[in-house]
């Protein structure tokens, strides 16, 4: 049962991964990441880690494809530019892709990641909590990493705000806290002047 | 009941069991969910109807109650218009992504001690999850429609939902600092004791924030920008109508609903009696009166029904947000306070400080 689940997903997952660099509309491009991040959020608790495949589809999927899938909506792609050169580029493309993949046979393949070497885990019971045993690993074991982690990223942060932060001067922007703090003397001045009586007309039409 | 389903059905194979009884478990939850959803428009009405000093629907059986099924009949009986030129997969594919997370979130919500379909361990973040997967059928209906306006309300919304969603996700921060745990159920009973008890008291900022990001999450009055309709006709769902329609708004509603009902649990108690710690115990448990006083059911369902009717009501109360001006309450207001409540939360938790913490 679990297998056949394992299948179904994993087929999806590869399924749209490949048609992510393969499809002609970058929208649908950005959709099939999406599906393919969903999956392998199914497939990470198939392994027991509900914690970081839900915080895969929060973090992935609810915010940053948004994002992702926002801007890819608004870009005016021409893709006959982009096709440009295709033939040229292709004997050292496909020379980089063959490399890649020798690499990561070589890393990956099952002299190091066999059945053998890792077997399967064993089941948990259902007291089991992965998002504890996340906080429990780390906030103590790896403390400095996390906390490295932390501060490259608050970083990040404050880098692409500085980046990105300009006062504009000629719009009008309103400021709702100092809207809301105007006082009536700030914009009305009240001016008390004796009354003067003009002689030299006749009154004013009455 | 279970077991006796489980033994009537007992010539089936295991396996068939077990799937029949979670989709009963489904059905006993979503018929009730989509029957609450429809009497919610209707309610929307009336409501409204009698702050603006009208009546509201009044001619479609006594009092107007069978209108929403005259409703439903019309959308269902509507011709489906699909605008040209518009991308037909994606544009059904929109309401559909719009209503299935938001009846997925349900699997989780706990109505009662132990009666929840799925107790899962993380089922706050699951809830989270899904509900943040939403703004995709509004994107997708959006581009799909091949409207300009459509397209506007689109982008309005992702920008809107994904801003909120770090204020609400924050807030849902505080709950779990406050219940140590992710699990709805176990923050509901990390609740009881008495009404002090409730978390409301000790996240206020965060209820509110809760509460309001929940208006903004669910495209709800004052901040509908997303449909817009003085600037921007409906919106994203401009170009549908009959069913693929009233589908997005079977799923808005239903969110309306579930954030209703997950501000009671985590925020109010949940199904737990305000009477409780109040009253003497032997008047919460045992007869009638102990049914009526003691926790229940009821008691969220009424806490739930509370917190829609503020919708409603906040919907007739307030004029709409200009778009800017909702994105610095998100990012300027909002994201501060629930950080420093944060931090005041781990303090009170680190702290023992009582009546909440010791």
């Amino acid at each position: 049962m679990e297998q056949t689940i394992f299948y179904i997903f994993s087929t999806v997952l590869v399924l749209s991964a490949g048609a992510v660099i393969t499809v002609r509309n970058p929208v649908f491009a950005a959709l099939f990441l999406v599906l393919a991040f969903f999956t392998s959020a199914a497939i990470w608790i198939l392994l027991e880690a509900e914690f970081l495949a839900l915080t895969l589809v929060l973090v992935y999927v609810g915010a940053v494809m948004v994002l992702f899938l926002f801007v890819v909506m608004m870009l005016d792609i021409n893709l006959t530019v982009l096709r440009e050169g295709f033939a040229r580029y292709l004997p050292v493309g496909l020379l980089v892709a063959i490399i890649m993949v020798a690499q990561l046979a070589y890393i990956v393949g099952p002299a190091r990641f066999g059945l053998d070497k890792f077997p399967a885990p064993e089941p948990h019971g259902a007291d089991y909590s992965n998002t504890r045993e996340i906080g429990l690993v780390l906030y103590t074991e790896y403390l400095f990493a996390f906390e490295l982690a932390a501060v490259i990223l608050v970083v990040a942060i404050v880098a692409a705000i500085a980046l990105t932060l300009r006062k504009r001067v000629k719009t009008n922007f309103m400021k709702p806290e100092e809207q809301v703090l105007v006082k009536s003397k700030d914009r009305v001045r009240l001016v008390k002047m004796a009354a003067e009586k003009r002689d030299d007309q006749q009154a004013p039409n009455d | 009941m279970l077991e006796a389903i489980q033994s009537a059905l007992s010539f089936l194979p295991d396996g068939l069991v077990t799937l029949l009884i979670i989709l009963l478990k489904i059905f006993a939850l979503l018929l009730p969910l989509l029957g609450a959803v429809a009497y919610l428009t209707l309610a929307e009405r009336k409501v409204i109807g009698y702050i603006q000093i009208r009546i509201g629907p009044n001619r479609v059986g006594p009092r107007g109650l069978l209108q929403p099924i005259a409703d439903a009949v019309k959308l269902l009986f509507k011709e489906t218009i699909l605008p040209t030129n518009a991308n037909l997969f994606l544009f059904i594919l929109g309401p559909i992504l719009t209503i299935g997370p938001a009846m997925a979130a349900w699997a989780v919500v706990p109505f009662d001690d132990g009666l929840v379909i799925a107790d899962i361990d993380a089922s706050l973040l699951y809830i989270l999850a899904m509900t943040s997967l939403g703004v995709y059928g509004i994107i997708i209906a959006g581009w799909a429609s091949n409207s300009k306006y459509a397209f506007l309300g689109a982008l309005r919304s992702a920008a809107q939902i994904v801003s909120y969603e770090i204020a609400m996700g924050f807030a849902l921060v505080g709950v779990l600092l406050a219940a140590g745990s992710l699990n709805l159920g176990e923050i509901v009973t990390a609740q009881q004791g008495s009404v002090v008890q409730w978390f409301m008291w000790p996240l206020l900022p965060l209820f509110l924030i809760y509460f309001i990001s929940g208006l903004a999450e669910t495209n709800r009055a004052p901040f509908d920008v997303a449909e817009g309709e003085s600037e921007i006709v409906a919106g994203f769902h401009v170009e549908y109508s009959a069913m693929t329609f009233s589908v997005f708004f079977l799923a808005e509603y239903a969110n309306i609903i579930l954030i209703s009902l997950l501000t009671s649990a985590m925020f109010l108690g949940g199904w737990l009696s305000p009477f409780e710690g109040i009253l003497p115990e032997s008047m919460l448990t045992g007869g009638a009166l102990g049914l009526l006083l003691g926790s229940g059911i009821h008691w969220l369902l009424l806490k739930t029904a509370f917190f829609m009717f503020l919708f409603l009501w906040i919907r007739a109360t307030y004029p709409r947000y200009r778009y800017d001006q909702i994105m610095r309450l998100g990012w300027k207001v909002f994201i501060p306070i629930t950080i420093v409540w944060l931090l005041v939360v781990a303090a009170m938790v680190v702290g023992n400080v009582g009546p909440w913490f010791d």
